[in-house]
């Protein structure tokens, strides 16, 4: 193994992955507690109340617009995408960093994942569930969405496979499903142990429903490491196809602005990049109220925030090389563009997007910032309102000024945008806060194999 | 054959190098229906008791490969058979559109099978267990490491076995009823 599982390596100085001094059982009781044995705290009931609250208005925001069509949102000719693709670009790469730490660091053998890959899938799951309401609510008539697949019906028609949205179709619903495969599997063996610890018969039952009679047999840990792993190694690609495809939905066009090669690796980056500060904006204030410092550490948090800062500086690349195309290839319409991006109507938004992802981000180079919980949690917050700018920014200023001067418009957002938009931030919310109070929200049969004693030692070897 | 009164025996240790050793152990005085039980994967264990290779690879393979070619197919036979359109002569078979939904049907393909191969492989979900009947398997999902050897193995008999577990050294040997 590359690294000390423990993390205590006395060269690198660096906090531990787990405090020192658990054992199988500590370990096991305090992560179950949460769960089973834990009072309900006031903290909770008012988090989860905000976010249910949010979600009836997300409910209310949908009835109506059932009722009365996507005209009651800012979207018309020639800025129809608007808000819902702006927020489904923005969930779906949240959703990302839960991929990436869960698939990708469990590949590259970095233990230290371990504590924080549960909650992070978690996290993808609600994220791609909140991206995936914007397109349908986006079709008109969402009611028939499963035109979207192909089926054989009556109308004897079929999809459009050359076209990327329905590319985009297949990644995201093939992600999802494979990120529930992956989180479920991943719970499997935890769901027996709060089988065998719960004390009331309906939690017993349940687990034990969910858990599907997993009793930790070497043959099925056997089968179950290998294909876990292999999930894995399957998420890796899918994790970078599905971004790559969201940016194809913009790239095969030919609007200027859209039309470029650099938005695949430049989406891809931006996604984790967003990604890891949702990480960081659950982790921290979980890890203060739950009191689970010990395992959610500030090793953690300093690799999150590394992780931040490159791919934050990917995305400063992506824009450089925009703008630096933009002049290189010197057509007219694209040079249009990008001036109408610095300095149009929309400019302020465009250099607060700079700000946010570009400039604010850079004191992460400074070790004291990344041992402030306080100043990591604030650069988060900063960064996820950076890559919702960003993608306003693409969306609307790349559509509001194209060819034809005519036809140019603007586009605000109505009251309905910003309701389903912060419902959706509330549904999000509600499931996390419904998700931490079942589940356990750290793996506990992987936290088990980073102490000391789950080593066999060489006469068994 | 007639169903042996009990399921077996079950043997608790401490440690996973306590229950690698029993289970290499036991394998070596030539029991072969035998099962450990631990909270966390330990690779020797399953290694000891005999069970070296998984088949989940190979299910994944077949799964990836059905979803990449079935993916393919659908694509080629709907837009190039059963609804062709033509569009200023550009090729039917168009295949590098085709592309990006092979590919996630490959990965759907082979993660449906990965998951739902290993839970067959397992005999997952499995409503009931003998194992269950001893009070203290509970642990083995905490903090425990169990073995257990069938009583329909066929050097099995009710004192040897049990003479033979307390001599591994274990906290308790048990009888573990159908």
């Amino acid at each position: 193994m590359a690294e000390d599982p423990t993390g205590q390596a006395p060269r690198t100085g660096r906090p531990p992955v787990i405090a020192p001094g658990y054992t199988f059982a500590t370990v096991t009781d305090k992560i179950s507690a949460i769960v089973l044995s834990r009072r309900t705290s006031m903290g909770w009931v008012v988090g989860f109340g905000v976010g249910f609250i949010l979600t009836m208005v997300l409910l209310l925001a949908v009835s109506y617009l059932l009722v009365k069509g996507v005209g009651i949102w800012g979207i018309d000719i020639p800025v129809a995408w608007g808000f819902a693709i702006v927020n489904f670009v923005w969930w779906i790469g949240i959703g990302h960093a839960g991929t990436l730490i869960s698939a990708i660091l469990l590949l590259l053998n970095q233990p230290w994942r371990n504590s924080i890959n549960r909650f992070a899938e978690a996290m993808t799951l609600f994220a791609v569930m909140c991206a995936g309401m914007f397109p349908l609510l986006h079709l008109g008539r969402p009611w028939l969405f499963y035109w979207l697949f192909p089926y054989p019906n009556t109308m004897q028609v079929w999809p459009q496979f050359r076209s990327p949205l329905v590319w985009d179709v297949f990644a995201v619903s093939t992600y999802f499903t494979v990120s529930l495969l992956f989180w479920f599997v991943g719970l499997i063996p935890d769901l027996g142990t709060l089988r065998d610890r719960a004390h009331s018969r309906f939690a017993r039952a349940a687990y034990g429903f969910l858990a599907m009679g997993w009793r930790g047999s070497a043959r099925h840990w056997k089968n179950y490491e290998s294909a876990y792993l292999l999930l894995a190694g399957l998420a890796t690609p899918l994790v970078v196809s599905v971004h790559t495809v969201v940016s194809f939905d913009f790239a095969i066009s030919i609007v200027p602005g859209w039309h470029t090669t650099i938005f695949p690796p430049y989406f891809v980056a931006g996604a984790i990049y967003s990604g890891f500060a949702m990480v960081l904006v659950i982790a921290i204030p979980i890890r203060k109220y739950y009191g689970l410092g010990d395992m959610i550490t500030m090793r953690h948090l300093d690799n999150s925030a590394k992780i931040m800062l490159v791919t934050g500086l990917i995305v400063a690349y992506g824009y450089l090389i925009e703008g630096f195309m933009t002049w290189y290839k010197s057509e007219d319409f694209d040079f249009f563009m990008m001036k109408n991006r610095l300095m149009g109507p929309y400019a302020p938004l465009y250099w607060a997007l700079i700000f946010c992802n570009i400039l604010a981000p850079q004191v992460l180079w400074s070790r004291r910032v990344r041992q402030s919980v306080g100043a990591l949690f604030t650069i988060s917050i900063v960064v996820l309102i950076g890559m919702w700018l960003e993608r306003f920014v693409i969306v609307i200023t790349s559509l509001h000024r194209d060819f034809l001067t005519s036809s140019w418009g603007m586009y605000y957002p109505t009251r309905w945008d910003w309701l389903t938009f912060w419902g959706t931030v509330g549904f999000f919310g509600m499931s996390m806060y419904l998700f931490i109070r079942f589940l356990p929200m750290i793996s506990i049969f992987e936290m088990r194999t980073l102490l000391p004693e789950a080593e066999v030692e060489a006469e068994a070897k | 054959m007639k169903r042996p009164p009990i399921f077996g025996l079950m043997a608790e240790f401490d440690s996973p190098t306590e229950l690698a050793l029993a289970a290499r152990k036991a394998y070596e005085e030539g029991y072969r229906r035998l099962d450990a039980y631990s909270p966390f994967p330990i690779e020797e264990v399953s290694e000891a008791i005999g069970f070296g290779h998984s088949r989940v690879p190979l299910v994944v393979l077949v799964g990836g490969l059905l979803g990449g070619i079935g993916g393919y197919l659908m694509q080629y036979w709907i837009s190039a058979l059963n609804y062709p359109i033509n569009v200023a002569g550009r090729p039917l078979n168009s295949w590098p559109a085709f592309i990006v939904v092979t590919f996630e049907m490959t990965i759907l393909g082979a993660a449906l099978f990965a998951v739902f191969g290993m839970l067959a492989l397992n005999r997952l979900p499995m409503p009931y267990h003998p194992v269950f009947n001893v009070e203290r398997f509970a642990f083995a999902s905490k903090d425990r490491f169990f073995l257990c050897i069938y009583a329909d193995d066929r050097k099995f008999d009710r004192a040897q076995t049990e003479k033979f577990l307390a001599g591994l050294n274990p906290k308790n040997v048990s009888e573990v009823p159908h």
